[in-house]
């Protein structure tokens, strides 16, 4: 029984065919299983491995290694602020403790309500619209604690809910084109597209 | 001095608001390049390339047909293009991804014509959520149009490209670590040699690993001739150049520049550009090409911006990014907070990297907190000296990737230009701005 629902199951099958070697579906994999449960749960990572062909241990370990992949888990919101040169020099330090008011948690917590939870971010490459603030890796530009204070309140009545979907879903748009990837096709062209080259050189030298 | 009038060869488009469309590329003369490549042979395309001796637009600044020419004695596997782009301050490659899809997507075909190879990997950065959707689209939709798959417009030849993303890791610029996270493992930079990526790459196969910007310049360099490029700039940097420009000026954003024709006081101060410094205060600093770079001072806003005339005063044009630092900025802070930006990124795989940078962000924050003592700043500069001996430029390296040896530059820059800062914050107890 597949711990992935509804059509997760058949897009992870889809991801790990798009690749030469299984394990490098590694990553989109873990976001599909982020989109699954909000975070990585016991149950996606169990299944990540199946569908790499890897331990648990493995997947975990390289899991760990990424800062948007979250092992426990995390509001339906993640916000980031951050506060790295450009946002620095902007008051990304000052948006940020304007945050932790606001939301009513420490920076890596968990607002009271379960709904947001504050990251501080390393640079998100915005840098002229600073201090950069991402919903759920969605630029909302607010830079102001005013603007800031305003989003929140849009994103709680659910008024963002089509620009920025719950945390874990990264990719809204599926792949349409080139779903099963040609192999043979693929290696018969730069067979015949390297003797042509060669012959080609052959002339030249000639 | 400034010359405005140079062709915009990656930004064209950037006053549409739907860009990022194949219709609007398409009226905007999209997939013109590609067509006329696909009837050339694959040599002379690549041979184009390396007339317009296009300097990698990632970081290290390596010429891409020279990249390439490293692969024509054995065939190549893979094409692999660095979208992630995470160097503080740096922003251009997200404003091509989000808002050129296409450009950069006809680029990668004509790049994989070149070489002869039929399978591409995008690697985006995980937090570009958009720019993910965007290129995703704009590959299904050239997929629709015949640019992309099977017998490209009607050729023999043929491509899929799959769009990758990252999920936050700064290392995985590093072209070594994005192979890993390609494969599914931790984005831990491999040993080198071989030092190229062309030798020994994805899945152990040769492997070309080209920037965003770099296979954006090849549709007008297909289109225009490698000749025209390498007549605009001068020198070995050719062609134009995006440079993101952040910090304390009045317009921060996304210029494309010719190279050498213009200077950094053109890039700060033209009202076309930057518009000078907010509430025209004064510059204390800049940091010329991402914090790895060492600073320079408001002696040096008339250099050009050219990769050999900024390498000669000991620094980098790196990833094209331009930090500005006014008379109110404080140069503790800010390096402070570069030192913890490269101690929370640090893999981890090397000793000098791994325990040094958390050893100089604890000084840094001491200093700049309050707690910081006088012999903390020659500490800074033994510990920087232990990851990159001889404080050196371009640096010495004790450790696998470049990230331990871009620790040093700011660190040394800001002892060095501004050491009586440091004084003050330490009689002061912390900082005086606060």
């Amino acid at each position: 029984m597949s711990h992935f629902q509804n059509d997760l199951r058949k897009r992870a099958e889809d991801l790990v065919a798009l690749y030469p070697v299984k394990r490098s579906a590694m990553l989109p994999l873990l976001h599909l299983a982020q989109e699954q449960d909000g975070y990585l749960s016991e149950e996606g990572i169990t299944e990540v491995a199946e569908l790499v062909g890897t331990s648990e241990a493995e997947v975990r370990g390289t899991a760990a290694f990424y800062d948007m992949f979250h092992l426990e888990p995390v509001g339906k919101y993640v916000v980031g602020i951050c506060t790295n040169i450009a946002c620095l020099l902007a008051g990304g330090e000052e948006l940020l403790e304007h945050a932790t008011k606001k939301l009513g948690c420490a920076v890596g917590g968990t607002s009271p309500d379960g709904l947001f939870t504050l990251e501080e971010t390393e640079c998100l490459a915005d840098c002229d619209i600073a201090p950069v603030v991402q919903v759920n890796h969605r630029y909302v530009r607010t830079t102001t604690p005013d603007a800031f204070d305003a989003m929140v309140e849009e994103v709680r009545e659910g008024k963002r809910d089509s620009d920025i979907p719950l945390h874990g879903t990264l990719i809204r748009v599926r792949r349409s084109g080139g779903l099963q990837a040609p192999r043979e096709e693929i290696a018969a062209q730069r067979a015949t597209a390297q003797a042509a080259r060669e012959a080609r050189a052959a002339k030249e030298q000639k | 001095m400034a010359t405005f009038s140079a062709p915009q060869i990656v930004s064209s488009r950037k006053d549409f608001d739907d860009s990022h469309t194949l219709s609007r590329y398409l009226e905007t003369g999209g997939y013109v390049a590609l067509k006329k490549a696909l009837g050339m042979f694959p040599e002379k395309v690549a041979a184009e390339v390396d007339a317009a001796s296009l300097l990698g637009r990632g970081g290290a600044g390596f010429p891409a047909g020279r990249k390439w020419s490293m692969l024509r004695r054995s065939p190549i596997s893979y094409l692999v293009v660095n979208g992630d782009e995470s160097e503080p301050a740096t922003f251009k490659d997200h404003y091509l991804i989000e808002r050129d899809p296409h450009q950069l997507i006809e680029g990668v075909v004509i790049a994989a014509y070149a070489l002869q190879v039929s399978q591409a990997f995008i690697f985006l950065r995980g937090e570009f959520a958009l720019g993910l959707e965007r290129v995703q689209q704009a590959v299904n939709d050239a997929y629709a149009h015949g640019a992309l798959g099977s017998k490209i417009f009607g050729s023999d030849f043929s491509l899929d490209i799959v769009v990758h993303p990252g999920a936050g890791a700064y290392i995985c610029g590093e072209e070594t670590a994005l192979i890993e996270a390609l494969e599914g493992k931790r984005g831990f930079p491999r040993i080198k040699p071989p030092f190229f990526p062309a030798v020994t790459g994805l899945y152990g196969e040769p492997t070309v690993v080209n920037n965003v910007e770099t296979m954006s310049n090849l549709p007008w360099i297909v289109n225009n001739g490698g000749a025209a490029f390498a007549a605009l700039g001068e020198g070995r940097s050719t062609g134009t150049r995006l440079f993101a420009l952040a910090g304390r000026v009045k317009n921060p954003g996304v210029y494309e520049v010719e190279m050498v024709k213009n200077t950094f006081r053109d890039l700060i101060y033209d009202p076309q550009f930057g518009g000078g410094i907010i509430d025209d205060k004064k510059i204390k600093a800049f940091i010329p090409g991402g914090v790895s770079a060492p600073w320079f001072g408001p002696d040096l806003l008339d250099l050009p911006l050219g990769q050999d005339q900024v390498a000669e005063k000991g620094s980098m044009l790196g990833s094209g990014s331009v930090v500005v630092l006014d008379e109110d900025s404080c140069v503790v802070r800010a390096t402070w907070r570069i030192t913890k930006f490269f101690s929370r990124e640090s893999c981890g795989q090397c000793t000098p990297c791994r325990e040094g940078s958390g050893w100089i962000e604890r000084a840094m924050y001491r200093v700049e907190h309050g707690g910081g003592r006088l012999e903390d700043l020659d500490l800074l500069l033994d510990l920087c000296d232990n990851i990159s001996p001889g404080l050196l430029w371009p640096p010495q390296q004790t450790t696998i990737c470049v990230l331990g040896p871009s620790i040093p530059s700011s660190v040394n820059s800001a002892i060095s230009m501004f050491r009586n800062e440091f004084i003050a914050h330490i009689e002061h107890g912390g900082c005086p701005h606060d």
